[in-house]
């Protein structure tokens, strides 16, 4: 025992310092990284959605006049143009951060760093240093992003307004400043930084895994992460692909895009969205291997129909590629096409299905004890599903005629991604917290930001499901009187949630501060998976001596 | 350093091996963003998808009882100082009837400019069967200072439209035209950047 201590001891040396960080090749430090560069990310991108709903509190222009004057000087009737634009601004930035910033960094580079090599039973990743590239990638990507808010976009007016989707001809001859480059720029670092991940990932779980531990023993957290980078590896160059033309496009004279010289603007959506509805399956599928745990473990059960939870996953990515063009039924696609798109839509809500009903099979006759990252996956499973019905109904292309473009499209993918990745990366955080850090969060504080948040967010998007119905169209800084009830509401839900914000970072603090030592498994027989056989935190370098696989 | 990467050589090439797998991957898939260019104006030129009208040699060799009538559509894009519009502004034909019509263009600029014409037909799914025999806008046009062109269209509707059913109750064919600037003056963005610039420039100093 002295001498197992004494060898730990040997391979625990650390860094010291920044250069433990900043030239780390540790993937528990580096998915640390991840997640406080997510946190960071997140706030600046929830501060962006909170003015949002501020401005929309109400009918007419408020605050976004006021707020044009003070961050880019405008002056007069130039400030309420300009301040119409900064708000599409907001919209355009909340997005790219949510997705590219927090949420990605936040599942895969963070969770999915710290634990698929623990739970296959890998000492780090397969390319440590490249993992480092991957994380110091994405700081200078942010920045370029956030540069792109301060300088020109389109005439009399600063930042990219032209939503996440960055159509053109918006994109291109609408917005002829620098903001929209920079903006191109970050998306291609932040693309390359996902890209050099999933490569790692995709080689640590075909290639690391300890003896016995076959792909069909793999914990479906690792599953859904292998999934998710085999997405990023189909989907993620297409973007790149269409962006750069997109940059080419408005600064070298290429006519990709542009019909004057043979082009075709519909083809960026086709790309776009070629990309994009993988994309959507990449922020939520870690959350359904997050999830499936977290079920499982404080349910005391073995996860039900493990193969068909595994596979359902892969069905959903593949699925996932053949769907693009339900983002694009009203760009004139013929009927019959239309028909297909709307069939392999729905087949999609098949598989999610499976899991949906897996995930009840497993709790139902379990011992289920409702702590805080069981108390966030039921929320998860609920408002996911909200979502999925949403979504089943937005599927249908007669149906997407009144819908496209209005607020029940937001409230739609709000549910699935806000509410739905968002409640899976809380979960994953109140599940390894004390694995990460060796600290028990506290209880009280943790229940009350799930149900601040839980009541906070439902306020928000559930009213936006009426307004779209009602026919309210998105990204608009005004809409009429007749919108103003529910706008009302749905501000004051953003308010709470923001509120439901302070409170989990007042835990994060309060956690470090009481320092209570959680042990190396706090959540009992029910967690079954490798990384509970270690101390918390775990070794600086960890199985040295192959776990055994039962 | 050698502790930090507990793997040994056959696992390193492996994850070489997979890494190169990836990458190759990747390669491929910029590749196919690039190729669905092409591939993406060839399957509108097949399939008449998004309107796209078709470019034939020869006549229809059966004409139909149906008639259809089909209406002429112009338009000019920013950058070109030219006045067009169809000479009628539409024409009944049987279908599989050929039929000429004309567009009329003068340029009220005092220089020479260049334009090319895009096109397409709606409804959209007609775009298969309509076909051009002879078009202005199989070639670029340049118009002298003030100078005025006629400029033909000869084109049938193809009997087999005859088969859509979704196409059973259509009357109307609208064609429309858009002429496009040739050598715009300079990358669009580039080119207005600056003025966006002074623009913002201008705000902020006032």
């Amino acid at each position: 025992m002295a001498g197992a201590a004494a060898h730990e001891d040997h391979h625990d040396h650390k860094p010291r310092g920044w250069v433990r960080w900043v030239y780390s090749t540790n993937h528990k430090d580096i998915g640390t990284l991840y997640l406080i560069f997510a946190i960071c990310a997140g706030i600046i991108g929830g501060f962006l959605s909170v003015m949002m709903r501020w401005e929309l509190a109400e009918p007419g222009i408020q605050i976004f006049t006021g707020l044009a004057q003070m961050v880019y000087g405008f002056e007069g009737d130039a400030a309420i143009d300009g301040g119409k634009h900064m708000f599409n601004v907001f919209t355009t930035g909340h997005a790219l951060i949510m997705i590219f910033f927090m949420v990605m960094p936040a599942l895969i580079g963070g969770f999915a760093n710290w634990m698929v090599p623990i739970m296959i039973g890998a000492p780090d990743m397969a390319f440590p240093r490249m993992n480092n590239i991957s994380f110091w990638l994405l700081p200078p990507a942010f920045l370029l992003l956030l540069l792109s808010m301060f300088v020109p976009g389109p005439t009399g007016g600063y930042g990219v307004g032209g939503g996440w989707t960055i159509y053109p001809p918006l994109s291109t001859s609408g917005q002829p400043g620098p903001a929209m480059d920079l903006a191109i720029l970050a998306l291609h670092i932040a693309g390359a930084s996902s890209i050099l991940g999933a490569i790692n990932f995709i080689t640590t779980i075909f290639n690391m895994r300890a003896p016995g531990m076959t792909l069909h023993k793999m914990p479906l957290f690792a599953w859904s992460v292998l999934i998710t980078a085999f997405l990023l590896l189909l989907s993620l160059p297409v973007l790149a692909g269409a962006i750069t033309m997109l940059l080419t496009d408005r600064n070298f004279g290429t006519t990709f895009f542009a019909p004057d010289g043979g082009g075709d603007p519909i083809l960026f959506q086709h790309l776009f969205w070629f990309f994009g509805h993988p994309e959507v399956y990449i922020l939520i599928l870690p959350g359904f291997g997050i999830v499936s745990h977290i079920v499982s473990t404080f349910s005391r059960k073995p996860i039900f129909g493990y193969l068909g939870m595994a596979y359902a996953m892969v069905a959903i990515g593949a699925v996932g590629f053949v769907v693009w063009a339900h983002h694009m039924y009203t760009t004139g696609i013929s009927l019959d096409t239309q028909r297909y798109f709307v069939f392999a839509t729905m087949v999609i809500a098949v598989p999610t299905g499976v899991k949906i009903f897996s995930w009840i099979a497993t709790m139902w006759g379990g011992s289920i004890s409702m702590r805080t990252p069981m108390l966030w996956a039921i929320g998860f499973i609920f408002l996911f599903t909200v979502g999925g019905v949403t979504g089943v109904q937005l599927a249908n292309a007669g149906l997407d005629r009144s819908l496209h473009d209005t607020y029940y499209v937001v409230a739609h993918f709000h549910y699935v991604l806000s509410l739905g990745a968002v409640f899976a990366i809380f979960a994953g955080w109140y599940y390894w917290f004390p694995k990460m850090t060796g600290y028990m969060y506290s209880p009280l504080i943790a229940r009350t930001h799930f149900w601040v948040t839980f009541i906070g967010v439902n306020l928000v998007f559930f009213p936006q499901h009426f307004l779209g119905l009602a026919g309210m169209p998105r990204r608009y800084i005004d809409y009429p009187d007749a919108y103003a009830g529910w706008n009302m509401v749905s501000s004051y839900g953003s308010y709470i949630a923001a509120i439901g914000v302070l409170i989990f970072l007042f835990g994060v603090f309060e956690a470090f501060s009481k320092k209570r030592v959680a042990g190396a498994n706090p959540w009992g027989e029910g967690a079954t998976t490798l990384e509970w056989q270690l101390s918390s935190p775990p070794p600086y370098h960890q199985w040295e001596q192959l776990p055994k696989i039962k | 350093m050698a502790e930090a990467k507990p793997v040994d050589a056959r696992v390193e090439r492996s994850n070489r091996m997979v890494a190169a797998v990836c990458v190759a991957f990747f390669a491929g898939m910029v590749g196919m963003a690039y190729a669905a260019v092409p591939l993406y104006a060839m399957f509108c030129q097949i399939t008449g998808y998004g309107g796209t009208t078709q470019r034939v040699t020869q006549y229809s060799d059966r004409v139909l009882d149906r008639t259809v009538t089909v209406r002429f559509d112009a338009n000019v894009a920013g950058g070109v100082p030219w006045d067009f519009q169809p000479v009628q502004r539409d024409v009944t034909m049987k279908i599989g009837e050929t039929t000429q019509i004309a567009y009329k263009a003068t340029n009220l600029f005092d220089r020479p400019s260049a334009g090319r014409a895009t096109f397409n037909v709606t409804p959209e799914l007609a775009g298969a069967y309509f076909n051009k025999v002879e078009c202005f806008c199989f070639t670029d046009t340049t118009l002298n200072a003030g100078e005025t062109i006629d400029m033909p269209v000869v084109f049938y509707v193809d009997p087999a439209i005859e088969d859509v059913p979704e196409l059973k109750n259509m009357k109307t064919i609208t064609l429309s035209y858009t002429f496009f600037p040739i050598e715009p003056a300079a990358p669009k963005a580039a080119a207005a950047t600056g003025k966006t610039g002074k623009t913002a420039d201008e705000k902020i100093g006032g």
